[in-house]
């Protein structure tokens, strides 16, 4: 399995994230993506051979395997994880898209470019703000959308997320009820329960980060208009040392001090 | 399969394309090459061992089975993925035969090696010509080769040495027929990218030129 690759697209756009997508795209490769590579696949490796029927029938067993695993739970998760990891790649597309704006303007010796050489550009960290606010958020809203849609398919397909140790199955051609028995049920079952519970709490992530960028959003918005109030944090606190120092100065020598202003 | 290469070729091809190429190439990488390699080699491994005919007489599974499955799905898969990828690599040389021609004149005889203009386009067009072909011709493939893109529980196999009409069972029929719509899907994708991106071209450079004769004629 070549998730190597994977890693390699979304490594670059960890930098663009903010703290919660980074903590997001942790538990995507240790706890989803390197637990299914490492752990899970040997579980369901032999789940066809080892899927046991009694019956002599010949193709009663493939029928009945096909009938209650129409799609193996392994295949689902890796298309998933597939599905859930994509929605990133628009940002790292948006950045590209800006990385090389900026590369054209530094080519055309633009005086507005800030930049001393391509290098810089190349390592400069962009902040989500702008257009790159719209595409991160809208890419965070389809993660949500088809993790949701991958667990209700999983509940839909298996009624449930436990995997029963026999089955009863009498599609043709078997000649009546046969019994079926599923290899490593509980085994299946806590994997199942812990790629759940995994993705339940990635859910939890993105939901945190979309809440964290709205009220970004809409704070930012509040003090844009004009507000005198409105410097970065770092300055505020010059200020107010300064100011404090300036107190000091006009207690000590008792003069009138005129209060500083950025 | 070791499939670094194709990887390693779609990541240098990258470098080359419009932004739709760019579009193409991650669609590839993502939905088929890593689908295919994360997820469909493992539903067709045991395809052969898996496939059971109601007889016991010796031969028999083995003539059906050839019968039914002439080439692999897996297999065709993996060729169109092939075939699809290998026309980007006339832009790669094209781009490399400039730069030599650069280094062996010794002076700057192009605005930037990479850029699509002149030859260089009409090898980009080509490629994209060759690119939605052999999609094309694959699916066409697929179609006739299976008699539609569903995979059937079971088939009837009268072909000697089976004695009579035997019922055979593919295995995986459900999962293997979800991949190969997904397969189909990511296919047409494709080919709407590669026809959106040659419009596109013969747009854009159809205009630049009419604009070039239009200025010289008012001078």
């Amino acid at each position: 399995m070549d998730w190597g690759a994977l890693h390699t697209i979304l490594g670059g756009v960890n930098k663009h994230s903010t703290s919660i997508g980074k903590i997001w795209l942790t538990v995507l490769f240790i706890f989803r993506i390197m637990i299914l590579v490492v752990a899970a696949e040997r579980v369901w490796g032999d789940e066809q051979d080892d899927f046991v029927c009694n019956t002599l029938q010949p193709g009663c067993k493939n029928v009945c395997y096909d009938h209650f695993f129409p799609i193996s739970h392994i295949r689902l998760w890796a298309l998933q994880l597939i599905f859930v990891s994509t929605p990133a790649l628009l940002v790292a597309m948006h950045v590209a898209y800006w990385r090389h704006e900026k590369k054209r303007q530094f080519r055309k010796g633009d005086q507005k470019c800030e930049y001393k050489d391509i290098e810089e550009i190349r390592k400069q960290r962009f902040h989500i703000e702008g257009s790159l606010w719209w595409t991160y958020t809208s890419s965070i809203f389809f993660r949500l959308v088809f993790e949701a849609v991958f667990m209700y398919a999983f509940y839909f397909m298996y009624d449930g997320f436990r995997m029963p140790r026999l089955m009863k199955c009498n599609a043709w051609p078997c000649p009546n009820t046969v019994d079926c028995f599923v290899s490593r049920p509980t085994e299946k079952t806590v994997f199942t329960i812990f790629m759940i519970a995994v993705s339940s709490i990635c859910i939890l992530l993105n939901v945190a980060e979309l809440c964290y960028l709205l009220t970004k959003f809409f704070l930012r918005r509040s003090k844009k208009p004009g507000n005198p109030k409105h410097h970065p944090n770092h300055e505020t606190k010059e200020e107010t040392k300064q100011n404090e120092m300036n107190e000091l100065i006009s207690d000590s020598c008792q003069n009138t001090v005129i209060g500083f202003s950025s | 399969m070791s499939w670094g290469f194709l990887r390693d070729l779609l990541s240098g091809v990258n470098k080359y394309s419009t932004g739709i190429g760019r579009i193409w190439v991650a669609v590839v990488f993502i939905f088929r090459l890593l689908v295919y390699i994360a997820a469909a080699e493992n539903i067709w491994k045991y395809e052969h061992d898996e496939f059971e005919c109601n007889i016991k007489q010796p031969g028999c599974e083995n003539v059906c089975f050839d019968h039914f499955f002439p080439v692999s799905h897996i297999r065709l898969w993996a060729l169109q993925l092939i075939m699809v990828s290998t026309p980007s690599l006339l832009v790669v040389f094209h781009v490399a035969y400039r730069e030599n021609r650069e280094k062996h004149h010794n002076q700057k005889l192009y605005k930037s090696p990479g850029e699509i203009d002149g030859g260089l386009l009409c090898t980009y067009l080509i490629s994209l010509i060759l690119k939605t072909g052999f999609e094309i011709v694959f699916l066409v493939l697929f179609y006739k080769l299976y008699n539609g893109f569903k995979v059937p529980r079971l088939v009837k196999c009268d072909i000697r040495p089976c004695p009579n009409t035997v019922d055979c069972y593919i295995s995986k029929p459900t999962e293997k027929m979800i991949f190969i719509c997904f397969l189909v899907a990511a296919s047409c994708v494709c080919i709407v990218l590669n026809l959106s991106e040659l419009s596109y071209l013969i747009f854009k450079y159809s205009i630049k030129c009419y604009l070039k004769r239009y200025i010289k004629k008012h001078q």
